[in-house]
């Protein structure tokens, strides 16, 4: 009993803490379907290979990833126009899709996803019977 | 081009980037050469010794990047190829720039056009330019 309050307790001051901490930038995208799947591109600028994480839970796919720039020291912003530290977007995948063989390939700040469909949900092609 | 998703799925998403997109807006002077928004998306900044240029320009081959230094005027030109969409089928989503894009910053008077360096990482490009000597503070030896 008193466990569960904890956990309840937990997560509202977590939630309240949330806006500020957690903000983040909504990279832009591209997504594209064709037969076989959907293929989807995001712009993650100044974000490292190990800093990049993509995570399937259930049939939501979240994109989250953290600005690593090399600032020299004493540096002071005169200017800004990327103003927060992380980037976050969040998906909800549709039932056709297979989560399991997500392939990502991420190369100059450009992640590319590539999301299949599963064999059941492949297109076939119906004939039409005359007569 | 291809149109846009006329029912975005996440409103709020949608909501929040309007909101920080007016947000920018306001935030920053007008400029003569217009918004000051596009791609690449720019942040500057600066040490006692150098001025630092980020350009935020994902997704390019290097050797196609164009910069130029002339007259105190900095110009990150370029551009970025659309993806391929393969025949049949649909674009659900498209926000990513495609085409060619020219930013230009001003640098202020003290900065050496000899001493620039510029350096492509994780899609970022950082252009860092020193100051001139005579322009760098110095601490003066009291007799």
């Amino acid at each position: 009993m008193s466990n569960k309050t904890d956990i309840a307790k937990g997560a509202a001051s977590a939630a309240a803490d949330k806006p500020r901490e957690d903000a983040a930038l909504l990279p832009p995208v591209d997504v594209i379907e064709d037969a076989g799947g959907i293929t989807l591109w995001a712009d993650l600028p100044g974000v490292p290979k190990d800093r990049l994480n993509l995570q399937v839970e259930g049939d939501t796919l979240s994109i989250e990833a953290e600005l690593a720039l090399a600032v020299p020291e004493g540096m002071e912003a005169s200017h800004v126009e990327v103003n927060l530290p992380r980037y976050r977007r969040v998906f909800t995948l549709s039932r056709e899709l297979d989560p399991n063989k997500v392939e990502a390939k991420f190369e100059h700040g450009v992640l590319r996803l590539r999301i299949p469909k599963a064999e059941h949900a492949q297109p076939k092609r119906i004939e039409v019977q005359i007569g | 081009m291809y149109a846009r998703s006329l029912f975005p799925r996440d409103v709020f998403a949608e909501l929040d980037r309007l909101q920080r997109e007016m947000q920018q807006s306001f935030d920053t002077g007008p400029s003569i050469r217009g918004l000051t928004r596009g791609y690449p998306a720019l942040n500057v900044g600066g040490t006692p010794t150098s001025v630092e240029i980020y350009a935020f320009a994902p997704g390019l081959d290097p050797a196609t990047l164009d910069v130029q230094l002339e007259k105190g005027t900095l110009t990150i030109a370029g551009e970025r190829k659309a993806p391929e969409v393969p025949e049949k089928a649909t674009m659900h989503i498209g926000e990513r720039f495609a085409g060619r894009f020219r930013r230009v910053v001003n640098l202020p008077d003290d900065v050496d056009p000899n001493a620039i360096q510029a350096r492509y990482r994780d899609g970022v490009l950082h252009v860092s330019v020193r100051r001139k000597e005579e322009a760098q503070p110095r601490r003066i030896a009291i007799q």
